[in-house]
């Protein structure tokens, strides 16, 4: 055996109130859900983790409806469970996009939806979709529930804007007429594979006129972020391949990168620029 | 920790420390062996069981999250029609090797094949390459096992 998991307390609660107590009582408690970032965190320790608190039955966390207005998806849900989803492909099909390109199958049947939320790692595949489609970010506490935008929800490298005590509940995504959109994710490899880059484009087009506009990127930054200044390019504007190019230029500037172990800066950077103006293109239907 | 599941149609009971991986408990408490430790970090697909018919990394799951589940092994599947036409197929198709990610690679071809016979889907290559890409073969016998599957699902969708 190469890895070993040091000893750990287990619980596994059934409601959200109990899986919040359990936390606030137990110092250096952590949530599992899939388990396939922390397992892996604690195998290498990365992560030391005095209690895992299993939050895979509580009910009210899994699952996704489609309740009218909105889509809301349980924090518990399983990527696979997501992926065949027709209430998912039908709405968000941005979202299924991005899913379909994480793990493997045997990853996305453990893997939550949540947990790469909160692992907040700077390549979360789950966050450039839901950053394109504004999507909202439920959070239960002792006190009860609040609401974070998830563009206000990765406070920097692996922070998030969960608090002590606190657990993601949902994500909620309110149905738009984003009729046109785009991802791309660059990997080292075609499957299985994590991203160098990758790029997510929503729209709504009028008249060939750009009414509004979301442009996120990952693994550029250390969070997944908005390339807000590309998007008040074309925000308003008449589609035309000159802006388009301006805007992708802008993408250049607005991200950070570094170098790692899938790329260096300086690519992650050209392939920023590259892969947006690939994606707004195709999002815009423009040569 | 008692955990009580259902291991190949049998109704097992483990006591277990929370920090035990099904992995290890499969192979070095019951005896599993078709279970192949790997990566150990779910990277290689070579621990991959059946849990409710759907393949995961038993390598990344702890034993006492699989309380009341259904775990299958190839060695549950011995007397499975399509399984051991699967099999068979590997054989035919020299989709073995070292033999090393087989048993895996065949428990994932095999839920994949299961899943499109029932939902009545005509997968293409391409789908079928998706459903396999988290199991590694260091041999590289990916195309043999592309056709080992296609060859089951065009026998078994014509006998329909």
């Amino acid at each position: 055996m190469y890895y070993s998991i040091p000893k750990v307390e287990y619980y596994r609660p059934k409601t959200l109130e109990e899986a919040i107590e359990l936390l606030l009582n137990i110092e250096g408690s952590k949530i599992v859900a899939g388990g396939t970032d922390l397992l892996v965190d604690i195998k290498t320790s990365r992560a030391k983790v005095r209690a895992l608190i299993d939050i895979n039955s509580i009910a009210e966390l899994r699952g996704i409806v489609d309740a009218g207005e909105f889509i809301r998806i349980g924090a518990a849900t399983k990527l696979q469970e997501i992926l065949e989803s027709h209430t998912i492909s039908e709405n968000l099909p941005l979202l299924r996009a991005a899913i379909e390109s994480m793990g493997s199958w045997q990853i996305r049947n453990l893997a939550t939806i949540g947990g790469n939320l909160c692992t907040a790692s700077p390549a979360a595949d789950t966050a450039p979709p839901l950053l394109a489609y504004d999507a909202e970010l439920t959070i239960a506490g002792r006190s009860g529930l609040r609401v974070v935008p998830v563009s206000k929800f990765f406070t920097g490298y692996r922070k998030t804007a969960i608090g002590y005590g606190e657990i993601l509940k949902e994500i909620v995504v309110r149905k738009s007429n984003w009729t046109k959109w785009s991802y791309v994710k660059l990997g080292r490899r075609g499957g299985f594979t994590l991203s160098i880059v990758a790029v997510a484009v929503t729209a709504k087009i009028s008249n060939s006129v750009v009414e509004d506009i979301r442009i996120a990127l990952n693994s550029v930054a250390p969070t997944p972020i908005r390339a807000y200044r590309a998007e008040e390019v074309l925000r308003g504007k008449k589609i035309e391949m000159k802006l388009v190019e301006e805007a992708a230029r802008f993408v250049a500037g607005e991200v950070s990168p570094i170098d790692d172990i899938r790329s260096t800066s300086w690519y992650r950077r050209e392939m920023s620029h590259r892969l947006t103006l690939d994606t707004l293109s195709r999002a815009l239907g423009v040569e | 920790m008692r955990v009580v599941f259902t291991l190949n149609g049998r109704v097992v009971e483990v006591d277990v420390e929370p920090n035990e991986v099904l992995l290890d408990t499969l192979r070095l408490r019951l005896g599993i062996k078709s279970v192949k430790r790997g990566c150990e970090r779910g990277e290689c697909g070579a621990c991959t069981v059946l849990v409710s018919n759907v393949p995961v990394v038993s390598c990344l799951l702890l034993t006492v999250q699989i309380n009341g589940s259904n775990i299958v092994t190839v060695e549950g599947l011995q007397s499975d029609d399509l399984f051991m036409e699967l099999a068979s197929e590997f054989s035919k198709s020299f989709a073995v090797q070292c033999g090393y990610c087989s048993p895996a690679m065949a428990l994932t071809s095999y839920a994949f094949i299961k899943k499109a016979l029932e939902n009545s889907l005509k997968p293409s290559r391409e789908d079928i390459a998706k459903a396999i890409e988290g199991n590694l073969c260091r041999c590289g016998t990916y195309p043999r096992v592309l056709m080992a599957i296609e060859k089951v699902l065009e026998r078994r969708t014509q006998v329909r």
